[in-house]
């Protein structure tokens, strides 16, 4: 392992290792990586998926340990952590205006009490046009954490990240 | 101090049952959806199946996962899900039923949604924090299920005459796997005594309320529950169709035992 390597630099490694599905994103700022531990001369990566059955878990996960590798930690292990389920909370302000950016209208709201409001009720700004002129095409997207939109006022589909 | 062991060892044996019967329902189900893919009626409704089949398939994961920790004798959730024979599963016989139309599908997954929305929501406060943590995570999901399911009962029961006697049917066809929702054995006494897990009894009257009202909703007649009503799957009991499932799911795993990818 390098010397003077502390969780925060470890951490910092990580955040250039980016989503595969939404490569804007990097894994520690969409919430997947939990906790990076150093235990003696070992790296204890600790991630947890956004929704149970997400493919890209897999992938996620080969791309971490690469990136280990590569920054000199072969001593490592990647766990995955279900004691707390993954929530869309913990994508931060910057994260949410990237994936405008990058044509994905982002959640919309934070939690109260666990608890979102219903898609049927919300009103999604399109990530192109910024109208509100959008229906709800369905709850389900091209991966199990977005829905699927179009605007009215671009006449274009889009995709919106769920609040989960 | 030997107390305290002596009743780990009792609850450890039904704690893997139940983590095995919520696991195997999923993987079950999960597997049925899956067929959908590539044949839904519409792309939008392809996507929203498979990834229900994804969200499902996720969890049976999970929850097997830990099965074979709680059960302490190596198996992984791929030993638990590819070499097991159909008397080892422990799934409803509703999460079995074969796919039928399209709306024998929605039916079938608005009846088993609904039950576990209710269900995890007691589950996501297990004193166990690994089953709390899947419960919490799998809950968010599956209320995405009953919404999706609930809109299509709605709009098949309310649509043309044929689209509401098809899905009146389904649920009729349906209706005698219902009652095993709410099976239990010592499996449950054990735990419910031991306090973790909830008493399905007590979930059956906001089960039915929730069913009973999406069913007027949507025009369509509550089934007589005054009818013969299957059950068995908790213990190993499963019908034919399971059998060509398996062999499906299992095939290629089994001929290639060793292999890693
Ligand atoms: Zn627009």
């Amino acid at each position: 392992m390098p010397a003077a390597s502390t969780e925060t630099t470890i951490l910092d490694y990580l955040k250039e290792v980016e989503d595969p599905e939404i490569p804007v994103l990097n894994v520690v700022e969409m919430g997947i990586v939990r906790s990076v531990e150093l235990e003696e001369d070992r790296v204890v990566v600790r991630i947890t998926p956004t929704y149970s059955g997400c493919p890209a878990m897999n992938a996620i996960e080969q791309a971490i340990r690469l990136k280990l590798v590569e920054k000199g930690f072969t001593n490592h292990q990647v766990r995955t952590d279900y004691t707390h389920a993954w929530t869309s909370d913990w994508i931060t302000d910057e994260a949410r205006e990237k994936l405008r950016n990058y044509g994905i209208a982002p959640p919309d709201e934070r939690s109260i009490e666990g608890r979102f409001t219903e898609l049927d009720e919300k009103v999604i700004a399109c990530p192109y046009c910024n109208s509100i002129e959008t229906r709800l095409e369905s709850k389900f997207g091209s991966t199990a954490c977005k829905a699927q939109f179009f605007c009215e006022g671009c006449r274009q589909p889009f995709e919106h990240f769920k609040c989960i | 101090m030997q107390h305290l062991e002596h009743s780990k060892a009792d609850t450890s044996k039904p704690f893997f049952e139940y983590l095995l019967r919520l696991g195997d329902d999923r993987l079950i189900l999960g597997h049925r959806m899956s067929e959908w893919c590539g044949y839904g009626p519409q792309l939008e409704e392809d996507l929203a199946m498979a990834n229900i089949a994804l969200d499902l398939i996720g969890q049976a994961k999970a929850l097997l996962e830990y099965a074979g920790e709680v059960e302490g004798e190596g198996r992984s959730e791929d030993d638990l899900a590819y070499f097991r024979d159909d008397i080892d599963f422990r799934n409803l016989q509703l999460a079995e039923q074969p796919n039928g139309d399209f709306g024998f599908t929605i039916a079938r997954q608005f009846l088993f949604s609904t039950f576990n929305e209710l269900l995890l929501e007691r589950l996501q406060d297990h004193p166990d924090r690994q089953l709390a943590g899947i419960a919490s995570k799998s809950l968010k999901e599956t209320r995405y299920h009953v919404r999706h399911s609930r809109d299509w009962v709605l709009r098949l029961g309310d649509g043309t005459d044929e689209s509401n006697q098809r899905i009146q049917q389904a649920f009729d066809d349906l209706w005698m796997y219902t009652a095993e929702l709410f099976y239990m054995d010592e499996v449950d006494e054990i735990l419910i005594k031991d306090g973790k897990v909830p008493d399905l009894k007590e979930l059956q009257p906001e089960w039915n309320e929730r069913v009973n009202q999406t069913l007027k909703e949507a025009t369509l007649q509550r089934p007589d529950d005054d009818q013969y009503m299957a059950t068995g799957g908790r213990v190993g009991f499963h019908q034919e169709e399971l059998g060509y499932l398996l062999m499906e799911m299992q095939f290629l795993r089994r001929s290639h035992p060793e292999a890693e990818w």
